[in-house]
């Protein structure tokens, strides 16, 4: 699939942004007035923002809130729904700890809740998707949301929470990459089950069009998986291992806190690159490419 | 609605012959006429006279090669479009309702109103039936003609999808699949049709025909068997330059 900046950006930001808000409400830490103005703005400035980066790759964003009335059947529906509740909810949880200095903690539960389900309903969008067979397994919420909630805790400062969480977090990352190598072919799709061709090998022979089109621009996406191996090791070094030796020093500050979300934000962005690079669509079947 | 319907009491699709497609493309170009100068956004092109042409097409002709354990290979042209499917991964994704299965026919269609330009549905599907308009900004697909096959102001003869109405062939087929007594349901079940990915549980409504195995070369001279077999050795000149090339 092409690795498009604002899908990255967007599960990347999000992601980290409504983690964050998981623990805010939560009451960790339990802040409030100006330090809570701070870790809410920055918690509003990822999700918002990286809500506002997927809008980018809309063909018409001024239709966008026609994505509301479809929550019965489809998960980028939901994903709003769940987007909006959440900021919502946490905005008036946000109001009672900067302005009046109190935490309403059913509220904060609410929103955490909410915050969590936006992150699930995100995950499920590539989930459901059986023609993306790399994506279409149980571990690709679990990575979404251990991912997400490993960068809220490290944002939220809860250092213990987040060198646990960061480590299933790389447990389920490793165990996302494995089992999706094995995915497309476990599927059982192959250019004879595309084409329904058979009494012999079955091979692409020519293209329907001698230029390229939207369908191998967007699903057939090879380029990027060239440094696949080196990423991989890029982004669990970056992403989950050395924030996790980070916020295991003893006494660490600021400093190293902020080293650690910044080798995070690095790591998962390299992360994020390959969850789209690396996966194959089964239209790649039909063009003699894989994916 | 994004919700499919149970069952369509009509499934209008395509049958489509991979024994007589000759891979003329002239479908190809009966659908991109039709489909942009009639109903919904023009199928666009970008630098169609420059270096690096590209457009939406709802309907492209693919070829493959068939290499059996022995004999020749065999070259079959495969036009592909949208299957219609019964269990469509297109529509249920769609986030405004945009994408719709017909209740009445089971065709699959886009409103082009109400299309925000995600693209969720082109990755939903697996057969890379639709296409993102470049220029419009919305999602394109094969509508079985709709503008045509309901159309009283055409004469009847022309009252099916532009890609059946041109091919010379008559590797296309149009028609109800629901009906057992159709004929192309009959065609279905008389050469084995048969669904494109089918492990995928999408049920396609359109139907591919397989190609008919080729006759091949037997021998058929009795008496070659008694004959001498051709020398392998050269003789003349050549066998001359074939002994003196050993002697090196």
């Amino acid at each position: 699939m092409h690795p498009a900046p604002s899908v990255i950006l967007f599960t990347t930001l999000s992601g980290l942004g409504f983690g964050l808000l998981i623990f805010l409400g939560l009451g960790f830490p339990p802040v409030t007035g100006w330090v809570a103005f701070v870790f809410f703005l920055i918690a509003y400035a990822l999700s918002v923002g990286g809500l506002l980066a997927s809008t980018f790759h809309l063909g018409h964003p001024e239709r966008a809130l026609k994505a509301f009335s479809q929550w019965r059947t489809s998960w980028l529906s939901r994903e709003a729904w769940a987007a909006v509740a959440a900021l919502v909810t946490m905005g008036l949880y946000a109001l009672g700890a900067v302005f009046f200095g109190t935490h309403l903690v059913p509220l904060g539960w609410i929103g955490a809740a909410l915050s969590l389900a936006t992150i699930f309903t995100t995950s499920m969008i590539y989930t459901q998707l059986g023609s993306v067979p790399r994506w279409n397994q149980l571990l690709t919420p679990l990575h979404f949301l251990s991912a997400a909630l490993a960068g809220g805790a490290l944002l939220a400062g809860q250092l213990l929470v987040a060198a646990i969480l960061l480590l299933v977090a790389l447990m389920i990352q490793l165990g996302h990459w494995s089992v999706g190598d094995k995915r497309f072919a476990e599927a059982g799709h192959t250019i004879a089950t595309a084409t329904g061709l058979s009494g012999g090998q079955v091979r692409a022979f020519s293209p329907p069009h001698t230029g390229s089109n939207y369908l191998l621009r967007e699903m057939v996406h090879v380029v990027g998986r060239k440094h696949a191996r080196k990423l991989r090791i890029l982004a669990a070094l970056l992403g989950y291992g050395l924030p996790l030796v980070l916020v295991l020093v003893p006494g660490a500050g600021h400093l190293l806190g902020g080293l650690a979300i910044l080798a995070h934000v690095v790591g998962m962005a390299a992360s994020r690159w390959l969850f789209f690079a690396e996966a194959e669509h089964v239209v790649g079947l039909y063009y003699g490419k894989r994916g | 609605m994004t919700s499919l319907p149970k069952d369509t009491p009509r499934k209008l699709g395509l049958v489509i012959d991979l024994d007589t497609c000759v891979g003329c493309q002239a479908c190809v170009i009966a659908c991109k006429g039709w489909n942009t100068e009639n109903y919904g956004a023009p199928l666009s092109d970008q630098d169609p006279y420059g270096a690096d042409p590209s457009g939406t097409f709802l309907n492209r002709v693919h070829g493959y090669e068939i290499t059996p354990d022995q004999g020749a290979a065999q070259l079959v042209h495969f036009p592909k479009s949208c299957l219609h499917c019964e269990d469509a991964p297109c529509v249920t994704v769609c986030p405004t309702g945009a994408s719709y299965k017909r209740a009445e026919d089971g065709i699959v269609l886009v409103n082009e109103t109400d299309c925000i330009g995600c693209g969720l549905c082109a990755w939903a599907c697996p057969y890379g039936a639709r296409e993102m308009d470049q220029t419009a900004g919305v999602m394109k697909k094969c509508t079985l003609c709709i503008d045509r096959i309901y159309n009283e102001n055409l004469p009847e003869q022309d009252r099916e999808p532009a890609c059946v109405r041109t091919c010379p062939a008559g590797a296309r087929h149009f028609g109800d699949l629901a009906d057992p007594d159709s004929a192309v349901s009959q065609l279905v079940a008389e050469r084995g049709g048969f669904d494109l990915m089918p492990e995928m549980g999408t049920k396609p409504v359109n139907k591919y025909l397989p190609p008919r195995p080729k006759d091949r070369l037997e021998e058929t001279d009795i008496l070659a068997p008694f004959l001498d077999p051709v020398a392998d050795s050269p003789q003349g000149f050549l066998g001359w330059l074939d002994r003196a090339l050993d002697r090196l």
